[in-house]
């Protein structure tokens, strides 16, 4: 990359979670972008703090320490533009998901329609839908106002109506919202966003503009019938949670001056990323990014342009764990672990790593248990996040995931691991990818600061892209199978650039690896059994370029799906040697 | 490192905001010393609400109703009191089908809170009332000992201490109960049933103070109407070493049980506090601290959870834990004598 197309400006990205604050700074090396070093600190929204600029501060004192260079005054304001002196950067921007996860009250018209829109919208944010109105709700509007004031919502997402279509019926389901509103007191009304029938607009305002400490209005999510259309409603409520917590949270306001507005809520930041990717890669398979950290699950996924984006609070690893067990049992987690461990070991870690969400596993026992509930909150973002595939995206067999290409991964759960294996094989249980795929660990958790600093400067997030900051786990191959274990499925052939080849002959139930160092590429050669199909078709042989990472190729050779075995011996064995084959102990 | 601090004092100042629900009248007057019990402030509270629709039963339009309305406002009516009669020779009329408040009124339609009840927001703590909160509540101020914990009920009395335990990882079971603690507040050990609980609830007990509860006793415990503070965790922990000390040798005086839910975004903590004479007043303790050599901590995440020990030294760069993870850590000489790595990050001041 010539110099001249880069203009030079450094750019300071700050992530606010829910456990830690990062600080990374990207600026020019070389003519091109690239991620520089990363500092971080305890997030300090809750108390005694209670102020997020605290622990931005100390990641930021953490990074000048790291890169000897002041980032900070001595007031401890940030230094901008960057001096002579080499202190200071040119832009700065945040990302945040830190703070409760947001009440949110969704009305929509029908349930099928402009309720179904409304509740994919509100899972863009950190929010947990408690309450819905729609015309098939049947309560009585003094009865949805005592909902409305017991639960206190912080945000009340309104769609429904075509544009130009239906008013009168939305008006009726707006009145319980307005005179709840009108209930509580002035500091506790919750901020309205509408994103329905856009003609609607000068009667929301009489009907609830007095009443909303906020109102928020975006493009209609449902147009027409036919038509969704949520991104520039996601943008507007991104913008709304934001600025609910600026009112929730100290710190905010400050972080949104230091970056000229440019924050935003870290899981809709991944999804940005998602979106732009998704049109970088014009590939006939999708694009996934999933992330897992103490705020929530979040899994984004992009198909030639179009994107979905889901952030799970409710299966977060941080203080919502004991509700995992509200979408799962006791069982279905521990069939993860690799250790017999009792379940009321487990309901006892749920309650207790609830009390302290920035903990991290010292032993190999409460490791076990982290990883199995880490499995089961991703595997279970990721059974709810399909439901918002589009049906026309590629696989190899209805009910199994689509074909992706690549998948990144990031958040605590797998950034902190010392051994990519780890991470692997979490990622390999918890989405059950299929087909072959490269999987990318977003160690330094870059992903939603990228897509934060895209609109500031749209260079940036190509130019790391491509700097290596990301690390490349490996290829993976996972044939849909389902046979007897130690059934031969596959035959597979890797060459090397310097002519050298490696061959493996993959039984079903097993894991293989090749090596392939990072940075080194191959050609890989498959001959499938009768019945197993690679993406070349059941049966069907094929040849594709690959590219190394830690682990090289793996092949994942035990079925689609994933069918543990019941006999808690042998399934616990089987971990122990599928961990031991990706490098772990 | 910043560390987050856990406080178990034998003598500190306690400054605590006690506020009502929602909006009502302060009772209480600046630098009034209050007991426990004392009201502070009260409050009405309806939690039902009644939207009649005056312009659909009278058959009117919206704003011809409200000209018929006979009630404003803030008007509060029995129950069958006209809300609005309409015209002709045999007019209907809107009566309200309940007793209750009118809290709207427009748009042809009127808006009533019923099934009123009344709050009242005693102290909780013996103290000095520092500051009154409009409408809201008060801030107490008292001295003593403070023992916090990790899980509260929401609820809160004060009684005598009683101790049943004679041993940090005791038990405390049914059959220890009996006729002659009943109003007492009992340290009991860990409790590992129901009927536990509830033979404390028929005595009645005025508090129970325990090392730890299994989570599927929480829902139990939230019902129960003595207060309960868990000072250590879930399922079946000891009691650190800190807080066993500190209650158990304050037995037989008056302590207060604050079981506030931990809320970890306004600072609210369960609490134990034990009133002590002073003759001038202590320091008020911090709540955030520099994790540095030579100080107590507790652990909260195994190895050894719950256990307190001293900070011997913080390990240089970060260190490779048995889980594989990697962290800045520091090595911690328990009251064992064992000596243990721990992450920094599962570390917590005693103090």
């Amino acid at each position: 990359m010539p110099t001249s197309l880069v203009e030079g400006d450094s750019l300071l990205a700050v992530d606010v979670g829910a456990a830690t604050t990062r600080a990374v700074l990207f600026d020019v090396v070389e003519g091109g972008y690239r991620f520089v070093a990363s500092g971080q600190a305890p997030s300090t929204a809750e108390a005694p703090f209670k102020d997020v600029s605290e622990g931005a501060r100390n990641a930021i004192e953490n990074l000048q320490a790291i890169i000897g260079r002041a980032l900070l005054n001595g007031s401890r304001d940030l230094i901008t533009p960057s001096q002579s002196n080499g202190s200071g950067v040119d832009a700065f921007v945040a990302t945040l998901s830190a703070g409760p996860t947001m009440k949110a009250v969704i009305v929509g018209l029908l349930t099928d329609v402009s309720l179904e829109s409304a509740r994919r919208l509100t899972e863009t944010i950190y929010a947990r839908i408690v309450d819905t109105m729609s015309l098939n709700d049947h309560r009585k509007s003094e009865q949805q106002i005592d909902s409305l004031l017991r639960v206190r919502p912080d945000i009340v997402v309104i769609t429904g109506g075509t544009d130009g279509g239906a008013s009168r019926s939305i008006q009726k389901m707006l009145e319980p919202v307005g005179l709840a509103s009108f209930l509580m007191p002035a500091d506790r009304r919750p901020a309205v966003l509408f994103a329905g029938n856009q003609k609607m607009e000068s009667e929301i305002k009489s009907l609830v503009g007095s009443l909303a400490p906020l109102l928020h209005f975006s493009p209609n999510v449902r147009p027409s019938l036919e038509t969704e259309d949520l991104d520039p409603a996601a943008r507007e409520l991104a913008r709304l949670f934001v600025n609910v917590r600026k009112k929730q949270i100290k710190g905010v306001d400050m972080l949104d001056i230091w970056s000229h507005g440019h924050i935003l809520p870290t899981g809709y930041a991944v999804g940005r990323m998602m979106r732009f990717l998704s049109k970088v890669y014009s590939s006939t398979k999708g694009i996934l990014s999933v992330d897992i950290g103490a705020s929530a699950s979040v899994i984004s996924a992009g198909f030639r342009g179009k994107s979905t984006l889901g952030v799970y609070p409710q299966f977060g690893l941080g203080e919502n764990l004991p509700g995992l067990l509200n979408y799962t049992t006791l069982e279905d987690i521990l069939r993860w672990s690799p250790l017999d461990i009792p379940s009321d070991a487990l309901r006892d870690y749920l309650y207790q790593k609830s009390l302290y969400p920035s903990a991290i596993p010292a032993t190999k026992e409460d490791q076990a248990l982290a990883q199995a509930v880490s499995r089961q909150a991703l595997y279970l973002a990721m059974q709810t996040a399909r439901r918002d595939f589009p049906r026309t995206a590629s696989t190899l067999k209805s009910g199994l995931l689509p074909l992706f290409e690549p998948i990144l991964a990031g958040g605590g759960a797998l950034s902190d691991s010392n051994r990519p294996g780890d991470g692997l094989l979490l990622l390999l249980d918890a989405l059950q990818p299929i087909g072959v795929t490269t999987v990318i660990l977003d160690q330094n958790n870059l992903l939603p600061l990228l897509g934060t600093a895209a609109a500031r400067n749209n260079l940036l997030p190509v130019q790391v892209l491509d700097s290596g900051a990301f690390l490349s786990v490996g290829t993976v191959v996972a044939p849909v199978v389902s046979t007897t274990y130690g059934a031969p499925i596959l035959r597979a052939k890797l060459e090397y650039d310097n002519g050298t080849e490696a061959r493996v002959d993959v039984k079903f139930g097993s894991l293989e690896t090749l090596p392939l160092p990072s940075g080194t590429a191959g050609k890989l050669t498959f001959q499938p059994m009768r019945g197993v199909d690679v993406g070349f078709g059941p049966g069907h042989g094929g040849t594709l370029p690959v590219s190394g990472g830690a682990l090289g190729v793996v092949f994942d050779g035990r079925g689609r799906p994933l069918n543990l075995p019941a006999d808690g011996v042998r399934r616990r064995e089987l971990i122990k040697k599928w961990r031991w084959t990706l490098g772990g102990e | 490192m910043q560390a987050p601090v856990h406080h178990i004092l034998a003598l500190t100042t306690i400054v605590r905001e006690r506020v009502l629900p929602v909006a009502g009248t302060v009772t209480a007057r600046l630098n009034q010393k209050v007991s426990s019990g004392d009201v502070i402030a009260e409050a009405n509270w309806a939690r039902e609400h009644i939207l009649l629709d005056v312009a659909r039963a009278l058959r009117v339009s919206p704003n011809a109703a409200d000209r018929l309305l006979k009630c404003k406002v803030g008007d509060t009516l029995a129950a069958s009191a006209e809300i609005a009669v309409g015209k002709g020779l045999f007019p209907r009329s809107v009566r309200a089908p309940r007793e209750g408040k009118v809290v709207a009124a427009g748009g042809g339609q009127v808006l009533m809170e019923v099934g009123e009840t009344r709050l009242e927001l005693r102290a909780g703590i013996p103290g000095t009332i520092i500051q009154i909160i409009p409408g809201r509540g008060a801030v107490i101020q008292t001295a003593g000992a403070l023992i916090q914990g990790v899980w509260g009920n929401g609820r809160i009395d004060t009684g005598l201490l009683v101790s049943l335990v004679e041993k940090p990882d005791a038990v405390l079971t049914a059959s220890r109960l009996d006729v002659s603690l009943r109003g007492s507040i009992i340290l009991g050990g860990s409790v590992k049933d129901a009927e536990t609980l509830q033979a404390a609830a028929e005595l009645p007990i005025r508090g129970l103070i325990v090392s730890s509860l299994p989570p599927s006793l929480l829902h139990l415990a939230r019902e129960m109407r003595y207060p309960i503070v868990v000072t250590d965790g879930f399922g079946t922990m000891n009691m650190n070493s800190a807080a066993y000390k500190l209650l158990s040798t304050n037995a037989k005086r008056e302590v207060t049980v604050n079981a506030e839910t931990f809320d970890r975004y306004t600072g609210t903590r369960p609490e134990v506090i034990i009133p002590l004479p002073i003759s001038q007043d202590p320091t008020v303790p911090r709540d955030v601290d520099t994790f540095a050599p030579g100080q107590q901590v507790r652990l909260r995440r195994p190895p050894s959870a719950g256990a307190i020990g001293t900070l011997v030294s913080i390990k240089p760069g970060l260190t490779i834990l048995p889980s594989g993870l990697r962290a800045h850590a520091a090595e911690v000489k328990l009251e064992s004598g064992e000596l243990v790595i721990a992450p920094l990050v599962n570390l917590e001041v005693v103090g």
